[in-house]
């Protein structure tokens, strides 16, 4: 059996090798993200609910002016393992924003200056975007499209600690030879580090109402947090119930061997 | 071994009328209980019955997940994340059977490598060797459509360079590769009637699946069971009932099984996936990098080492066709390694061969190695996996049986136990 180990290892070992040497990248790779820790990380971990709802303050007072999160419904506010609202705030939160509505009663479906009708939002809907389609965005923000932020920390590697790491990574010096595109931005943490959103945060450029002071660190620490929930809004529920699929299955797995042993007793 | 008498006693009046009209019941009671199986399987042994598990697994939550999924091009993806956000355990359902298909190629490698390590593909067992080999091909093609019905951003590009490898066929004869590809596509590209029919034969071909591991199963009951020690059973002494002996014994290695299976699908859902499949399809935008799932690494690996495309497609699909020849390639009557000293560096060099593959596949195509100053470009390495793939089985297997003397094989499966008892 020595074999097939000595085989593994030297396997193990060209992996380990060629993963440091590819560790040094070039300019215009991506930085790895920051180790900034969640409340959230870990087979046990949950949500930090008041960073949750500051994370969403963040969001509805800055990123949603570009960005859309059209995949996260209203009710989920107040879904349990969430940013914890009362249904009521998540109504009146919702009664906040404006949708585009169907047709009224008449079949009309703008009004007589041709802008579409609105209603204001119930828990059903979703969040509406901020730009009409793809184009408009486009338009808007100088030929970038500001992506969606439903699953975002799922659609980039290092996810919440992307997004904090992103946020915080303005204001670096590029190194010397790097080119700077016109009009955008230098982000180490950003594939190609020329990123097209200007500086989001500011430090006190939202208002807690908890009385947490809004540094940027912290702002990008909530916020990240909060679109890991938009994410995976589940998260809490999958993680309780897998402790008590991985307890059952321990001690099935328990009965079974010593079944299995008994059985087997006669015949070894 | 299952050609002995069937022990099969109706118990009723209705159960004998029924019996001998269609003997269902006595098929069951043949191959699942009284099913003689030789006593020294071990635990490699007990993946076949996890891979029949986790394709009822499969099938169930696919059956679920599909009352949900809409497979329109603008509309599947946000049906995906409905599913995740407000079906009831719609989450756990996805989850499940999308960990599921990374924890069914996990099985079925295991199963395919412990087919060979024991010759269980050797005469009399070539049919059901080459059953599990279409099996295993119809997998892949199963998983494939698959990773496509999310229809993000992998999906939509691995759905592109797998269908564009037909038109590799135009270098043969020009045009016809092309009119494949439109064919598979329903239009000039990958859209909205590819995922249709990608969502309809992913719906078919588990059942088609189902149906061949009934052959798989037929096939293994015909000869019994191959073990450990590679040799034929001799009497009733070297077996004992599949239930309950093999049903507690795979079951208790079944929930181990799950116990990882569940460690994914409640601790690290996403482990195995792309982050870029939760970027939703943009035929505009290409992604960084486009990597199959990681089971089929290794031919992606193989693809990608040859630098003529028609070629690199035939290099793949040998590789898999080299599967069925297998029986007829290896020339020595031994089937179990445990007694053939020569061939076993090989097979573990063979097993670290599709390891080392599978790592180079996820890697960028320009990626190098720097040995000790020197940029080596991976392509170099997957060449030669690829090469040792092809060797292993074609040089290797033919030309070691022949020369190679093997340990003596013991009298019988009861003996060596007999022995330690004594």
């Amino acid at each position: 059996m020595r074999k097939p180990i000595t085989l593994a290892l030297s396997l193990v070992a060209v992996v380990g090798l060629s993963t440091a040497a590819f560790a040094a990248g070039e300019n215009d790779h991506p930085l790895p993200p920051k180790d900034v820790s969640f409340s959230h990380e870990g087979p046990f971990g949950t949500y930090d609910r008041a960073s949750l709802q500051r994370g969403f303050q963040v969001y509805k007072e800055v990123c949603a002016a570009c960005h859309g999160l059209s995949r996260v419904a209203f009710h989920a506010l107040a879904d349990d393992g969430g940013p914890g609202f009362t249904e009521a705030q998540a109504k009146a939160l919702a009664a906040g924003y404006q949708i585009v509505a169907g047709p009224n009663d008449k079949g009309e479906t703008t009004d007589d200056n041709g802008t579409p009708l609105t209603r204001p939002g119930i828990l059903a809907d979703k969040f509406p975007s901020p730009f009409a389609n793809p184009q408009a965005a486009r338009t808007a923000n100088n030929g970038s499209l500001p992506p969606d932020l439903s699953v975002i920390v799922k659609a980039r590697n290092g996810g919440e600690h992307y997004v904090y790491s992103l946020l915080t990574g303005y204001g670096q010096t590029p190194p010397a030879g790097f080119k700077v595109v016109d009009g955008k931005y230098y982000n180490p943490y950003f594939e190609g580090r020329n990123i097209a959103m200007p500086h989001p945060l500011n430090d006190n450029g939202v208002t807690y109402s908890d009385g947490t002071k809004a540094t940027i660190d912290q702002q990008a620490h909530d916020v990240a947090t909060f679109l890991t929930w938009a994410a995976e809004p589940k998260m809490e529920e999958r993680k309780r119930m897998g402790f008590g699929v991985m307890l059952f299955l321990a001690a099935f797995a328990g009965v079974l061997y010593l079944s299995y042993r008994k059985l087997w007793a006669d015949q070894h | 071994m299952s050609a002995g008498e069937s022990t099969y006693v109706p118990k009723s009046g209705f159960a004998r009328w029924f019996d001998s009209r269609l003997p269902i019941a006595r098929f069951a009671h043949d191959t699942m209980l009284t099913y003689p199986t030789p006593k020294n399987l071990n635990i490699w042994y007990t993946f076949g019955g996890i891979l029949a598990i986790m394709l009822v697994s499969q099938i169930l939550t696919g059956i679920v997940l599909a009352m949900h999924y809409v497979s329109s091009d603008k509309l599947a993806f946000d049906s995906v994340e409905n599913i995740m956000r407000d079906v009831n355990y719609g989450w756990l359902l996805r989850y499940a059977h999308a960990n599921g298909a990374s924890m069914f190629f996990l099985a079925v490698y295991v199963h395919m490598f412990r087919g060979i390590y024991y010759g269980s593909y050797k005469a009399p067992r070539e049919v059901l060797w080459i059953l599990g080999v279409v099996i295993y091909v119809l997998m892949i093609a199963t998983a494939f459509l698959g990773y496509v019905l999310p229809w993000g951003q992998m999906s939509f590009w691995a759905a592109t360079v797998i269908t564009n490898l037909f038109s590799s066929i135009d270098q043969i004869i020009p045009h016809f590769g092309t009119a494949i590809a439109t064919w598979l596509w329903g239009g000039f590209a990958v859209g909205d009637p590819t995922l249709n029919r990608f969502f309809s034969l992913h719906y078919l071909l588990p059942f088609v699946i189902f149906a061949v591991v009934g052959l798989h199963i037929w096939a293994l009951h015909v000869p019994g069971n191959n073990n450990p020690l590679g040799i034929d059973v001799k009497g009733p002494q070297d077996t004992v009932p599949f239930h309950p002996y093999y049903t507690v014994k795979d079951a208790f290695y079944l929930v181990l099984f799950f116990i990882v299976f569940a460690g994914f699908v409640f601790y690290a859902p996403n482990f195995v996936g792309e982050v870029a499949n939760y970027d939703m399809a943009d035929p505009l935008v290409t992604p960084h990098e486009i990597v199959p799932e990681w089971y089929l690494l290794p031919f992606y690996a193989m693809l990608r080492s040859i630098p003529d495309k028609l070629m690199g497609v035939l290099v793949m699909f040998g590789a898999l066709a080299t599967l069925v020849v297998i029986p007829w390639l290896d020339t020595s009557k031994v089937r179990s390694l445990r007694f053939r000293p020569m061939l076993k560096p090989f097979f573990w060099l063979f097993v670290a061969t599709c390891l080392l593959l599978g790592y180079l596949g996820a890697k960028r195509p320009d990626a190098v190695w720097h040995i000790a100053g020197m940029d080596l470009s991976l392509v170099w390495p997957a060449r030669l996996g690829t090469l040792y793939y092809y060797a292993f089985f074609w040089i290797i297997l033919p030309v070691v049986g022949l020369i190679e003397k093997p340990k003596p094989l013991p009298d019988s499966i009861a003996k060596p136990v007999l022995k330690a008892a004594e």
